[in-house]
């Protein structure tokens, strides 16, 4: 499913049909009215996709005359984000989530009925031109898997029978937004999204999902001075909650004192790791929260421009956060003089993504935000100190900033009083798979993984991802490991797996994922991960030998200690992390030689191109030869 | 600017605020392999064949800033020996058929293969790349096949030449450098650009016609000298 065709690359010549005026026109005004402004790219090829379901030569070329750059410039952009595509897609394009957990839980048949009834194979399109059907990534609903975008919508609980509802339903002309909602029109966008998408809240803590009181922490912050609200989050113990734990006011203090004339504050809302979908909670349940955290962020700092980044996964999710914004602004809780406070001058913009898990790494979120491809960017200088265009910028995940928030209101010893030495708090865990309750759990750091385990009803757990693919697999014997940055860092995600499971299929899966998700830029991930690939799959199909551990080893070496940013340097994880909990699963798959040849060697894969030139088989080899 | 110095493999460095690590080395005559890093083009710190350890962290020694004191690991066995797997994945990554490819004895890859003692069969795959040549240009062609992604032509045409003609496309595996048109000839490319000059392409990648051979195998620049002797003749011990 996710093989490589390096062969297949390129040689389609480029689209030489020129465009209608109108057409021209058209692309035009999206960059008019983004102020042809190269830095607003993401938008405009967003636009230009959505209308013309495609982006062509010749559209990049009109975007580059309009906005001022080459078109290798723009093409550089197009190409990068999956969500962009050089030929035309179906009207209806339907993104099929393969997450392992969506595999584990019927994707097969819902594939299956999909290809039956649209009459095509993941990765074409009708010749109508009506639908589009592919695979996608984690699409951060693993607690109702098997799911899947349809342009901008989501439908989760994927079974044949719905399949053949939506397609029959969608073919008689029904409109899109009907078929997956009645009344869709009529209902709000809180209303739509939580119709779409169950929120899952399985506990609720004290500090997010518990009772809120509204911009109670906006209004301490608006009465503190800066500094002592740089002061409060140090002493609260906050630390990131995307996953890499770094403490939130010592990156705020060092933003907030380098000199600059303008300062900017990111909400990172591309929560991307595989099995990940606590964000996604908190930005339909929680949004003012969220951009509270950002406001107060803004005045830690002394920022005026916010920007909340959204993955192009959860662009469902955008009405109802542009709703709450349209909102904050009118009560004056956005805009200038934010509560009355003179000089507390602040707004937020949405930012949508367009399908790259690289996006979740600050660099490359403000590469993307820039316009720019999804590339992280060259560290010193950080982005506290030089990041979005240049001034210093304060990037958080979702949940950092609504925890900034609850600090505000309640206090730096209420919040550092939870959770364990170090880490303080409560953390929400995404938690999926092989499980009876599925979904969004709001717990204390410092719990174990067996306490967590009999909450969710996982009674024949015998693996557990903790913080996705870049994080670790852990088997039974070590499940009383604890939930904490000292123990087990994770950035919320918890994939459950049975001893059903074939723990190489979820390896080789992940490593797929990162294959994809990789942006190229440096060697070792760009390459070094094919490699990892093709030798999971050489296990996979009993092709290894002994000397391939070792292999795997001294590879994923390499690309964790030469790679230029955190997703190659975490991207062997599911190979390192298994072989070094599940060993048995590597030996049981390896062959010793014999004969003097490596078992390895797989004659027939060696022979078949001579094979396919001289349209014969081989008398030697092919043991079926007189059939 | 204040001067300090720091030390690789041993040896004293004398650096100034604002320089990265390979900046000083290359001035002290120490040499630090490197295949994207090109003299007068912005680094880019992509190949991370100059990775080095910088007070025990690895980090790319084109883009770290040089710091007073620092100790730095560059010519390790164990630097070397990933220095050795990175150029083998660019080997494997392409098809760089040396015996065949015009750019042998020219070319830094093979060089760097040389100076890093790749002599044993290697133990990656092969990706077995298979683009079109794009040989519409009247003096120049382009075998991406053996690109290895280091993007000194973009960087040369864009800040060099003014022009733009080369950028980037594609994600992951699929990342390679690419042509601002339909085609080489659909852009500004001109033989007398820079970008387009024997020194920018480490490789076979950007041909220039008419002009195979014009030195004969044996006598280029790597058959006599090892890749990074001309840094290493400046160091004046």
């Amino acid at each position: 499913m996710h093989d490589i065709p390096m062969t297949a690359m390129s040689t389609e010549t480029p689209e030489k049909r020129a465009l209608a005026s109108a057409d021209i026109e058209s692309i035009r005004s999206i960059c008019r009215d983004l102020g042809n402004d190269p830095a607003r790219m993401m938008d405009i090829l967003l636009q230009t996709q959505d209308r013309f379901r495609c982006i062509s030569p010749r559209a990049m070329e009109v975007i580059a005359e309009a906005t001022g750059l080459s078109r290798i410039a723009v093409e550089g952009v197009a190409s990068f984000y999956a969500f962009f595509s050089e030929t035309p897609k179906g009207q209806v394009t339907i993104r099929l989530c393969d997450d392992i957990v969506d595999r584990f839980a019927g994707l097969e048949e819902v594939v299956a009925a999909f290809e039956e009834a649209l009459g095509i194979k993941v990765g074409e399109t009708t010749a109508d031109g009506a639908f589009s059907l592919e695979y996608t990534p984690c699409i951060g609903l693993c607690d109702q898997a098997p799911a899947a975008m349809i342009n901008d919508l989501v439908l989760t609980r994927l079974t044949p029978a719905r399949v053949q509802a939506l397609v029959t339903d969608l073919q008689a002309g029904a409109r899109l937004e009907n078929v997956i909602l009645d009344r869709f029109d009529e209902r709000s966008p809180y209303e739509r999204a939580t119709r779409m998408v169950d929120s899952n809240i399985r506990h609720a803590g004290p500090v997010l999902l518990g009772p809120v009181p509204e911009d109670a922490g906006l209004e301490a912050a608006a009465e503190t001075a800066p500094k002592q609200i740089l002061r409060t989050l140090e002493t609260s113990g906050l630390r990131g909650c995307g996953g890499a734990g770094f403490p939130t006011g010592r990156k705020w203090r060092i933003a907030a004192e380098t000199e600059a004339e303008k300062r900017i504050v990111i909400c990172n809302a591309d929560e991307g790791e595989p099995g990940t979908f606590k964000d996604r909670v908190l930005l339909t349940e929680r949004p003012h929260l969220v951009f509270e955290g950002m406001t107060i962020a803004a005045r830690a700092i002394g920022a005026s421009e916010g920007i909340i980044y959204l993955r192009g996964e959860y662009a469902y999710l955008r009405p109802l956060l542009e709703e709450v914004l349209a909102d904050r602004r009118a009560r004056g809780l956005l805009g200038s003089a934010i509560m009355g406070v003179e000089g507390f001058d602040f707004d937020i913009r949405l930012q949508l993504g367009a399908g790259a898990y690289i996006c979740g790494e600050e660099g490359a979120l403000i590469s993307s935000c820039e316009g720019l491809p999804g590339e992280p960017k060259t560290r010193p200088p950080y982005p506290v100190t030089r990041g979005y265009k240049g001034f210093p910028t304060v990037v958080n995940n979702v949940e950092t900033l609504c925890h900034v928030a609850r600090i505000l209101d309640q206090g730096a010893q209420w919040f550092s009083g939870m959770g364990t030495e170090g880490s303080h708090g409560t953390k929400l865990f995404s938690v999926s798979g092989d499980c009876l309750n599925p979904g969004i759990y709001e717990l204390p750091y410092g719990l174990t993984v067996e306490e967590l385990l009999q909450m969710v009803v996982a009674t024949d757990a015998a693996a557990v991802l903790v913080g996705g693919p870049s994080g670790t697999m852990i088997a039974r014997d070590t499940f009383h490991r604890r939930l904490t940055f000292d123990d087990l860092a994770t950035g919320g995600a918890i994939v459950v797996f049975n001893g059903e499971r074939n723990i190489l299929e979820i390896v080789e899966y992940y490593m797929s994922f990162f294959v994809h998700e990789s942006c190229g830029y440096c060697t070792p991930c760009r390459v070094g991960n094919v490699f990892l690939q093709k030798a999971i799959g050489k296990f996979r199909k009993g092709l290894a030998n002994p000397a391939d551990i070792d292999y795997l080893r001294d590879l994923s070496d390499t690309i964790i200690e030469t790679s230029r940013c955190g997703l190659g340097m975490t991207s062997p994880n599911p190979i390192l992390s298994t072989l070094e909990n599940f060993p048995l699963v590597y030996s049981a798959m390896l062959k010793p030689s014999k004969d003097r040849i490596r078992a390895t060697f797989d004659i027939q894969h060696a022979i078949d191109s001579a094979r396919k030139l001289a349209k014969r088989r081989s008398h030697i080899y092919d043991k079926d030869f007189t059939k | 600017m204040s001067a300090f110095r720091f030390t690789i493999d041993g040896v004293e460095i004398a650096a100034e605020e604002g320089q990265t690590i390979m900046e000083a080395a290359d001035e002290a005559g120490v040499y630090i392999p490197r295949l994207c890093d090109h003299e007068g083009l912005r680094h880019q710190g992509s190949c991370r064949v100059c990775t080095v350890k910088s007070d025990g962290r690895s980090v790319a020694a084109c883009t770290q800033p040089a710091a007073p004191g620092l100790v730095v690991e560059n010519e390790s066995a164990h630097i070397t020996k990933l220095r050795r797997d990175l150029v083998e994945m660019l080997f494997h990554e392409g098809n760089h058929l040396c015996p065949i490819c015009e750019a042998s004895g020219n070319c830094e890859l093979q060089a760097m293969a040389y100076r890093l003692d790749m002599t044993e069969p290697t133990k990656f795959p092969y990706l077995e790349p298979c683009r079109a040549v794009d040989a519409s240009h009247p003096d120049i062609a382009l075998d991406t096949n053996r690109c290895i992604a280091c993007g000194r032509c973009i960087r040369a045409s864009l800040d060099v030449d003014g022009k733009g003609v080369f950028g980037y496309i594609g994600r992951g595996i699929h990342r390679r450098v690419s042509v601002n048109g339909d085609n080489l000839a659909d852009t500004d490319a001109a033989i007398t650009d820079f970008a387009i000059s024997n020194e920018v392409c480490p490789v076979g990648c950007i041909i220039r016609k008419r002009e195979g051979f014009a030195t004969p195998i044996g006598e280029r620049e790597f058959d006599k000298a090892l890749i990074g002797q001309d840094i290493e003749a400046k160091r004046d011990d």
